[in-house]
């Protein structure tokens, strides 16, 4: 099999092109050789088995963990070795998995940080009513003036979709939000992310829930010892040997309704 | 904002009455309080608005008064040798801050503690500039009365403290006082938001020395005579932490009450239990910190909805 690569046959210039990347930790390679382009507008799932360096590699593009090896661009520029704020000045915002609030600022204020810093908005009402926008989007309007810490789970999922967008990311990198949802929660989530990707906004979803990758994401790619798999259309990515064989378990190939891990 | 500032205004005008009293007594004390004032408001700029351990007050305040006083040694007049203090206490703590804030928690706490060691020695060293361990004496003020001198300086702390809170309100209110508070609750996440966080550290550390360094140079000029012991004394970064946990750590007017507590409690204590006044103070201390964690100023909020503290 020849070596894949996520390139959409298309003339324009993508948003976030990666060039061979690596990234090693002390003798360990987290994420190997990695050649991968996003256009402007898809939304792409990022999928793999823990421990494949999906995170490593958010962390590698948002310039938490500089690429070892490599380049990376986003919308023309190379953006390789910037930091983490120069990243999300420039409109690639990310969710965390494990969620970061500010825990002891208002919902509001934790939002208005973000379209501050990052969005370029003015500290004030500018940055307020932005941020107020955002949370309403989100479902969150009615918590706005509470601290950060008295969120449940799944409130905090939607805060950190609400400060991404309250960045105005041109990028959108969601690193797991629906880890440790319940399926109600999860169909609002899916929702959420058609509306986000209805505004314009590029979408890359990090996620083991198959289901929300299939009903959202037109392309897959496919992380594996750090190494991309397999990268394309969705259903010719979940069909694709290796990628059952390494990720998806055998009972998948037949029945996509069965949960992902499921190798018997 | 406006109301902080107020209230400020209106506590210098009261505390501009002290010298009426002709009281040396209460001067003497209330220029120490002014003083504390500003050493506590400075270190909640790094301390507490950013959540930075800082040890460096001693080293601020020990470059200012020897700044000052080195100034006015080769015949700058008093005012513009303090200027030169806050100045130089400004450049050091920018450069510092560069170098030092790349550490964070117990790390930085103790590399800022090396400061004012380090320029201690230097100090010592430095014998034809600074007298080294012999100290330097300062002119004397040409004001007639020795209660004079006393008034004027009371009013130039108090103008001092006056600048530091006003530098202080102003920065709780902007967007660099937003930023640290992000730095404070969580710093990684504050970076992946667009928040420069080097920059912002580097900006309340220098906020951190500047006013300090001034209030070293009036110390010097008031108490006429320095030596590296005395202005390089561990103890002020001690005390400055000491005050603003007492006070209530991020606030605008924890600081400040946290100083004047402080005083109080420093004076009364050294009063009753001379023997043995510096183990009955940190007692004391200890008793307050575990009881009120938050500070002298959370118990007014305790009637007031939990955790909303914005000052």
């Amino acid at each position: 099999m020849s070596q894949p690569t996520a390139a959409m046959p298309t003339n324009a210039t993508p948003l976030l092109a990666l060039d061979h990347v690596s990234r090693d930790f002390g003798g360990l390679r987290a994420v190997s050789d990695v050649t991968l382009s996003v256009t402007a507008g898809e939304v792409i799932g990022l999928i793999g088995p823990n421990g494949a360096g999906k995170t490593t590699l958010v962390n590698v593009m948002t310039g938490v963990h500089p690429a070892t090896q490599g380049t990376i661009h986003f919308a023309g520029e190379d953006i390789t070795r910037i930091a983490p704020w120069q990243a999300a000045r420039r409109g690639i915002a990310r969710t965390f998995q494990i969620v970061q609030p500010f825990p002891e600022m208002r919902v509001l204020e934790n939002v208005a940080a973000a379209a501050m810093f990052a969005g370029g908005l003015a500290h004030g009402s500018e940055a307020n009513d932005f941020a107020m926008e955002q949370l309403r989007f989100v479902g969150l309007g009615e918590m706005a003036l509470q601290p950060a810490a008295t969120l449940t789970l799944a409130m905090r999922k939607r805060l950190e979709f609400a400060k991404g967008l309250a960045m105005r990311p041109r990028l959108l990198l969601l690193d797991e939000v629906n880890a440790g949802l319940n399926s109600t929660e999860v169909d609002a989530a899916l929702d959420l992310i058609r509306a986000i990707a209805a505004r314009g906004v590029t979408i890359l979803i990090i996620e083991h829930l198959m289901k929300v990758v299939l009903n959202v994401c037109s392309r897959i790619v496919v992380l594996h010892h750090g190494e991309l798999i397999a990268a394309g259309p969705q259903q010719e990515v979940i069909r694709n040997p290796r990628v059952i064989q390494a990720y998806l378990g055998r009972r998948y190939a037949t029945d996509p309704s069965a949960q992902v891990g499921d190798r018997s | 904002m406006k109301r902080a500032l107020l209230i400020g205004v209106l506590l210098s005008g009261v505390l501009a009455l002290v010298p009426l009293t002709n009281d040396a007594y209460w001067l003497r004390l209330g220029t120490t309080m002014l003083m504390y004032g500003v050493l506590a408001l400075s270190w909640n700029f790094i301390g507490g608005m950013a959540g930075y351990p800082s040890f460096a007050v001693a080293a601020f305040l020990g470059l200012g008064a020897y700044t000052g006083a080195v100034a006015q040694k080769f015949g700058l007049p008093m005012g513009w040798a303090w200027v030169a203090a806050g100045l130089s206490a400004l450049l050091f703590a920018t450069l510092l801050g560069a170098a030092l804030l790349r550490l964070r928690g117990h790390y930085f706490a103790i590399a800022s503690l090396v400061v004012a060691e380090v320029l201690r020695e230097l100090v010592n060293s430095a014998t034809e500039l600074t007298g080294g361990g012999m100290g330097l004496n300062l002119p004397v003020p040409s004001m007639i009365s020795v209660q004079a001198q006393a008034s004027f300086f009371f009013y130039a702390m108090l103008a001092l403290v006056l600048l530091t809170f006003v530098a202080t309100v102003i920065t709780t209110h902007s967007r660099l006082g937003f930023g640290l508070r992000c730095i404070q609750q969580n710093e990684a996440a504050a970076d992946m938001l667009g928040v420069n966080t080097t920059a912002f550290k580097i900006a309340a550390f220098a906020l951190s020395g500047v006013f300090v360094g001034i209030a070293g140079a009036i110390y010097a000029s008031w108490v006429h005579y320095i030596e590296p012991p005395d202005v390089f004394d561990v103890l002020y970064s001690v005390k400055a932490i000491v005050m603003v946990l007492l006070g209530g750590a991020g606030s605008v007017f924890g600081p400040l009450l946290g100083a004047a507590a402080f005083l109080t409690l420093e004076e009364l204590v050294w009063r009753k239990f001379l023997e043995v006044h510096t183990g009955v103070l940190g007692l004391l201390i200890v008793l307050l910190v575990m009881f009120l964690p938050r500070g002298v100023l959370s118990i007014t909020q305790l009637w007031k909805r939990p955790k909303d503290h914005r000052a």
